[in-house]
């Protein structure tokens, strides 16, 4: 069996980081199973934890008060899930929930932020990696905003 | 015509006969100027098999007066076909090394002949993989064929959409998201057709990986009118898209697609 220090040296969002640096954000990670359907949080509730995806893919949603239902992204394997737990007031701002069985290294949020804290060389080698996940998430999100496949004037 | 398939909504694809008994010969990639009597002609690229062009298909996304004729047409309406016309994908020069096909919205139309030829020959590459990327599940087209090509073991088939529902149970995001990690930049010739912005993502993100611009095809969609390079329409600078395209190698047209107002 795997040490989660292993595990995150295999994933590719850790990807260069030092064996000093797994060793000390390892120890706020579990190894977790999620079945299909499972819900890893939900809109509203304490942003207390983050995933890094092993395998697997986990949808994220945006439920209006009506209960409709809208997936805006998915995650999957080398992919962090859950961005709100690193920014105050720290509820998330989505669902997540698993679209197939998911194996995922589960972080405990509060754990991880007194780690980066206090050493700021840890905190920013992990910044780096959640910084690409917003850059990519958010440049995702604007060129879908221009609905490029959407019908355009023509003949 | 002979038959008329509803693909998604206000996507139609058109077989089609030739009134003559003439089969049409094309190369996959070119296209046909099409229309209904009476109604303006539009070009569309033919989205059937090469290897059959007894029968000539059309995949066509209503957006206008012309198009919205085209896929109201019953079996027995005549269609005009002037063509086909331009430079193909010429998919031959991937031949022994890998294929990866990267379409965008109906941008899988223009392209379904070069994969059709791919898998017709399927011993003459290597690895072949397909991105393809929609709005809305709804709106993916030859579903069932993607069903299909999913099924066999020497295809790669990755969907992504914009949104969708909770039940979909594939990828949301953008199509620069799925493509593989590990291109072999010595061996892949890419092929990309859909919106010019994903185009451009998608080329930058396989020249970010190594891939040489000129591995890289993508296939132009303009005002095309006379189809022969005479009345201008379609020319963007130097190229008429109608003749020197629609498809050219990303190295010719990098630069037009990164300027503003075209």
């Amino acid at each position: 069996m795997k040490s989660i220090e292993q595990l995150l040296a295999e994933n590719p969002f850790f990807e260069g980081l030092d064996d000093e640096t797994l060793t000390t954000i390892a120890g706020c990670a579990q190894n977790v199973h999620l079945r299909e359907g499972e819900t890893l949080f939900q809109a509203d509730d304490l942003a207390d934890q983050c995933f890094v995806l092993r395998t697997g893919r986990v949808a994220l949603e945006i439920v209006d008060s009506g209960g409709h239902g809208m997936i805006v992204d998915t995650v999957q394997a080398g992919d962090l899930v859950g961005l709100a737990w690193l920014v105050p007031p720290y509820r998330w701002d989505l669902d997540a929930r698993a679209v197939e069985p998911v194996n995922a290294v589960a972080f405990d949020a509060m754990c991880l932020r007194t780690k980066c804290d206090k050493d700021p060389r840890v905190g920013y080698l992990l910044m780096q990696r959640v910084a690409g996940t917003m850059h990519d998430r958010i440049r995702s999100a604007r060129v879908r905003l221009l609905d490029v496949y959407g019908v355009p004037g023509g003949s | 015509m002979r038959d008329n398939t509803v693909e998604a909504p206000q996507t139609h694809t058109l077989l089609l006969e030739p009134s003559d008994g003439v089969a049409l010969t094309f190369a996959p990639g070119q296209f046909t100027m099409l229309g209904r009597p009476g109604h303006a002609e539009i070009p569309i690229s033919v989205s059937g098999a090469a290897d059959h062009p007894e029968l000539l298909e059309h995949t066509v996304r209503a957006v206008g007066d012309a198009s919205a004729a085209l896929i109201d047409a019953r079996p027995g309406d005549v269609v005009l076909v002037r063509g086909p016309y331009g430079r193909g994908w010429e998919i031959a020069d991937a031949e022994g090394g890998d294929v990866l096909i990267v379409a965008g919205g109906i941008g899988l139309a223009p392209l379904r002949p070069a994969i059709l030829e791919v898998l017709a020959h399927r011993e003459r590459y290597g690895r072949v993989t397909l991105v393809y990327g929609s709005r809305t599940p709804d709106q993916l087209i030859f579903q069932e064929e993607l069903e299909r090509w999913r099924g066999r073991f020497d295809v790669d088939v990755a969907v992504t959409v914009d949104s969708a529902t909770p039940g979909w149970r594939g990828h949301v995001g953008l199509v620069t998201s799925l493509l593989p990690r590990d291109v072999d930049a010595d061996s892949t010739m890419a092929f990309v057709c859909g919106p010019e912005i994903m185009m451009r993502l998608t080329a930058d993100a396989l020249v970010d990986a190594e891939l040489p611009p000129g591995q890289v095809r993508v296939s132009m969609e303009r005002n095309m009118k006379c189809g022969i390079g005479l009345c201008g329409h379609c020319q963007l600078r130097e190229l008429f898209i109608c003749v020197d395209g629609p498809v050219f190698g990303y190295q010719r047209v990098r630069s037009l697609l990164l300027g503003r107002g075209l």
